[in-house]
């Protein structure tokens, strides 16, 4: 896959929609683009957050360690972005990250995405749009789930 | 000399040619002479110096260690490296020149007086003055000369504190303070240097105007005495005559008591830096060449007071017994005493009272032989000296040269003469050369069984894996390591089967010489072989013009500078508008930040024309940037089938007709030969690892470890990683690589008294844990069981010893078994939740 492919299929990520096409091809320049073998971990649970994933093709699986066994909590697909909390508000990974086909991805260092933000603030005006959104979303249900969990009672 | 010539007869040719004959003897016996009481006084001054600076260097292995925290190594190495250097100078002059300038002065003043008694008592009159004035004036002089020293010694004390505070310096931005601080001390000894200026040149003109007034004297006197007819003008001539023989050798006289004044103060000023009081005696490092019996008998600490430097209480009157078997837990805060009890033990902290002994001897008076081989202490503080890794860690066996070199020949007299001048200069004769490694001491044979005991010593310590990656890394020496490089067919094609058997093929592509490596860049391709880093660099290769030849002939000019004009497009469009410090230029490996505006500038020349319209060096330049591309890594699309068939095309013309120099320094990629200019990671993988994760990445390292265990290269390799040069104090080495080292060391030791002073706290818990029990469960297997003492960072591995002794401000509050202890449940608690 090319640079400009990459650009295209960065584009494509909600988070970097709105960022000018030569500003994505220079992110995607500046990151490694990585292979993982299906079954192989792109990070794990525990480990420290050193970079963020944007998928270029394949799938993955979210897994988190509960004791004794892992539960799946999420599929990740083309054009998603994982691993982003734990640049962002430098806690290790919160789950584990397990290709279930053959998974390119392209690694943007927690460094490069950082910077990236300080260059253009646009991107992390994208950002907290998209956290906001993903907080409203969790609020949400927070909520939705504390009624179900008040209703009985009343 | 009108009355000796008088009455000769005989032929005058003859008498002429004698003469002459004997001023030519005189002269040559008169230059022999000096040239051997030159020698002489030289050699004498050398081996001086020589003695000296032994002396000061055997003291500063003997200061006691509360000395070290006064003074700076720089001003000690100053002091002995130059401030005694004008005595050994002098040491010769200190007897020659008096005997000799005084003789010729009294000689001269001697002729003058038998020529005419008032104008030789007139010369003598001056020549008192002289030699009173000038010394006095010098005293200021001397004043001036010792403060030039201090300062001086000051200023190379300062330095080095620069040198090793630097990080300290640009943290906090005082940069600025040391620069006031540097040029403060300068202009001092500039005001100092110019004031002895001035002294010298003022005692120089009196000094010249005294000794011109008795010529003026003799003029004036004598010649009024002549007009008189009072004295007979041929001798008035001779005394003048014999006069100029006179201020020369007073002068040098004069400077030479100066001289000797001078010295006088230096030799002072550095010997009370080194008159100490508490030197250890001479015979506590005395050398030691037999094996030391173990020690059998306990350690005895009896009402031992430690105190700090301001005389604080580190530890109140504790008295105690350590068995020689025994393992000991002391746990506390730092700052409770445990860890002062463990620095007395290691003889870094001397107490205040009360002793430590073995067998009745305090143990700062029991030979170094026996408390530094049979006791082994080991704090945080690490120290490495310049050197290889191997160096570093079998420093602690060399306590003695152990075997009796035999020299032959040539070499045989140079050392004979060598030991003479040594003994001369009274040096101690050890030879270097010998072989100071004290195998058996550590376990082993000999050389060759060496590895066997530092491997699982540095298991222990658990920097095995780092090891191993430092080798990886490493580059081997060819000559020393021959074993390594004759295995490596079989070790590449042993990697290939088993990345084959887990799967991984795909993940590393071989060099394969007739096809394109995609993961190599396209200046490797053409090249294929690494560049012998002293005969050639890619800059000059690229402007050699057996390479230029060779791309013209192919015809790769034109496409490879099509392809750099893309990529300098590429990058031009992606960095223009970026700062140059930003960390997205560490991505741009073909060019450096400051080059983008020069070829922004260019493209807009180039574009749309043809190859030629460019300069020379304007197309190198375009060239140079094809080179570095990689297709997988870039990813512009820049590479065809077609293009990388021309380049292993021109990779044949290169080498078909390749000059003998450059065939010199380049080794070629060659799946039979070690390529002793490439890592050893690189010789055994022999291609190119795609870029993967960090998984993969693991799983190739361990695979490369099994592959060199089953072919029993893991010596080997271990080797070549303690062939690592830790660079200045060990810096080249993290933190936590040098402590686990230092801790590896003293175990190397096999002593009967480990003391370890919480040896590793640049580690994590875990890892710290881990060490721990390794080391408590492993020393315990070999049969001698040794003594532990070992100042826990907190209560969890306590377990593991006999003995745990729990100190609080300084006293010992408990020293119990750990089953008793446990039991104490408050107390436990606590110092577990450390």
């Amino acid at each position: 896959m090319l640079l400009k492919d990459e650009v295209e299929m960065l584009r494509r990520v909600p988070l970097f929609a709105k960022i000018a096409p030569a500003k994505l091809k220079l992110l995607a320049f500046a990151s490694e683009r990585l292979t993982c073998r299906e079954g192989q971990n792109l990070f794990r649970q525990g480990d420290a957050g050193d970079a963020a994933y944007v998928v270029l093709s394949g799938t993955a699986d979210v897994l988190v360690d509960s004791g004794d066994s892992e539960i799946k909590v999420a599929e990740v697909e083309q054009n998603s972005i994982v691993g982003e909390i734990a640049i962002l508000c430098d806690v290790s990974r919160t789950a584990t990250v397990r290709a279930t086909t053959r998974l390119e991805v392209l690694k943007i260092s927690k460094d490069n995405f950082l910077d990236l933000m300080n260059d253009f603030p646009d991107m992390a005006v994208e950002i907290m749009r998209v956290l906001a959104d993903r907080l409203n979303h969790t609020t949400m249900e927070l909520s939705l789930a504390r009624s179900r969990e008040h209703a009985p009672a009343n | 000399m009108s009355s000796f010539s008088k009455g000769w007869n005989s032929d005058r040719v003859q008498m002429l040619m004698a003469l002459s004959g004997v001023f030519l003897a005189l002269v040559v016996l008169n230059g022999l002479f000096k040239f051997y009481i030159n020698t002489y006084k030289g050699r004498l001054g050398e081996r001086m110096l020589r003695r000296i600076r032994f002396e000061l260097v055997d003291r500063v292995l003997r200061f006691p260690p509360a000395h070290f925290k006064r003074v700076r190594a720089a001003e000690i190495a100053t002091m002995v490296k130059d401030e005694v250097e004008p005595l050994g100078g002098f040491t010769g002059d200190a007897f020659v020149q008096p005997a000799l300038l005084g003789g010729q002065a009294l000689t001269a003043l001697a002729f003058i007086l038998m020529q005419n008694f008032w104008l030789g008592m007139i010369a003598f009159a001056i020549v008192v003055v002289q030699a009173v004035v000038i010394p006095k004036m010098r005293k200021r002089l001397l004043i001036l000369g010792r403060q030039r020293q201090l300062t001086a010694r000051e200023l190379s004390g300062r330095l080095s504190e620069i040198v090793d505070g630097i990080h300290t310096i640009r943290g906090h931005d005082t940069s600025n303070l040391e620069r006031a601080d540097i040029a403060d001390r300068l202009g001092r000894i500039f005001a100092i240097r110019y004031d002895l200026y001035q002294w010298k040149f003022m005692v120089k003109f009196i000094n010249n105007f005294l000794a011109q007034v008795t010529p003026f004297l003799f003029y004036a006197i004598g010649g009024y005495l002549a007009l008189q007819g009072r004295i007979d003008i041929g001798q008035l001539v001779a005394v003048i005559g014999a006069y100029k023989d006179l201020p020369g050798p007073l002068k040098e006289l004069i400077d030479w008591d100066q001289a000797r004044q001078d010295v006088q103060i230096k030799y002072a000023q550095v010997s009370e830096q080194f008159d100490v009081d508490g030197l250890s005696d001479r015979k506590i490092q005395e050398v030691f060449r037999e094996p030391v019996p173990r020690l059998a008998s306990p350690l005895v600490i009896t009402s031992l007071v430690l105190t700090d430097d301001s005389n604080a209480p580190l530890l109140n009157h504790v008295s105690l017994e350590i068995a020689p078997d025994e393992t000991v837990a002391i746990l506390g805060d730092t700052g409770s005493g445990g860890d002062a009890l463990a620095e007395a033990l290691g003889r870094v902290l001397w107490p205040a009272s009360g002793r430590i002994t073995i067998d009745g001897n305090d143990i700062r008076e029991v030979p170094e032989a026996i408390t530094g081989r049979r006791i082994s202490y080991v704090s945080s503080d690490t120290y490495f000296f310049h050197g290889s890794l191997r160096d570093n860690l079998l420093y602690v066996l060399k306590h003695a040269p152990l075997t009796d070199v035999t020299y032959e020949g040539a070499d045989a007299r140079t050392f004979r003469k060598k030991v003479g001048e040594t003994i001369s200069a009274g040096n101690p004769v050890l030879d270097l050369n010998s072989d100071w490694i004290d195998y058996r001491a550590a376990g082993a044979s000999g050389p060759d069984d060496l590895l066997k005991v530092i491997r699982p010593v540095l298991d222990a310590v658990t920097i095995s894996q780092d090891l191993f990656e430092l080798a990886l890394r490493s580059m081997v020496d060819v000559d020393t390591h021959s074993v390594m490089t004759e295995q490596i067919v079989k070790v590449r094609a042993a990697l290939r089967d088993r990345l084959e058997a887990e799967g991984l093929q795909d993940v590393v592509e071989s060099f394969e010489d007739g096809s394109y490596n995609s993961l190599a860049s396209v200046g490797e391709n053409i090249l294929f072989g690494v560049m012998k880093s002293e005969l050639m660099t890619s800059q000059r290769l690229a402007e050699h013009p057996y390479f230029r030849q060779v791309l013209r002939q192919t015809g790769l000019v034109d496409t490879l500078y099509n392809m750099g004009l893309e990529i300098a497009e590429n990058m031009v469009e992606l960095f223009r508008d970026l700062p140059p410090d930003h960390p997205f230029f560490q991505q741009l490996t073909f060019m450096k930040a400051e080059d983008i505006p020069a070829y922004e500038a260019l493209l807009p020349k180039l574009k749309g024309h043809s190859a030629d319209k460019a300069s020379q060096e304007e197309r190198a330049n375009i060239i140079r940037l094809s080179f570095a591309y990689i297709e997988p890594r870039h990813r512009f699309g820049l590479l065809t089938a077609e293009l990388m068939e021309m380049i292993v095309a021109a990779r044949a013309t290169f080498y078909a007709d390749i000059p003998p120099e450059l065939n010199e320094a380049i080794e070629r990629y060659d799946p039979n030969h070690f390529m002793a200019s490439a890592s050893l990671m690189d010789n055994v993988l022999f291609g190119r690892i795609s870029l993967q994760d960090a998984e993969t990445s693991d799983q190739i390292r361990t695979i490369i470890q099994s592959v060199f265990r089953d072919l029993e290269l893991e010596d080997h390799v271990l080797s070549i990683g303690l062939d690592f040069q830790v660079g200045a104090q060990g810096r080249r080495l993290t933190n936590v690589q040098r402590q686990k080292l230092n801790l590896a060391r003293a175990l190397l030791k096999r002593s009967d008294y480990f003391i370890f002073n919480r040896p590793l706290p640049a580690l994590d818990q875990r890892a710290q844990e881990t060490i721990i029990h390794n080391i408590m469960t492993d020393l315990h297997e070999e049969g001698h069981k040794p003594a532990i003492i070992w100042v826990l960072p907190n209560a969890r591995m306590s377990e593991l010893f006999d003995r745990i002794m729990v100190f609080q401000n300084g006293n010992l509050v408990e020293n119990t078994t750990f089953a008793e202890f446990a039991d104490q449940k408050s107390m436990f608690k606590q110092l577990v939740s450390y």
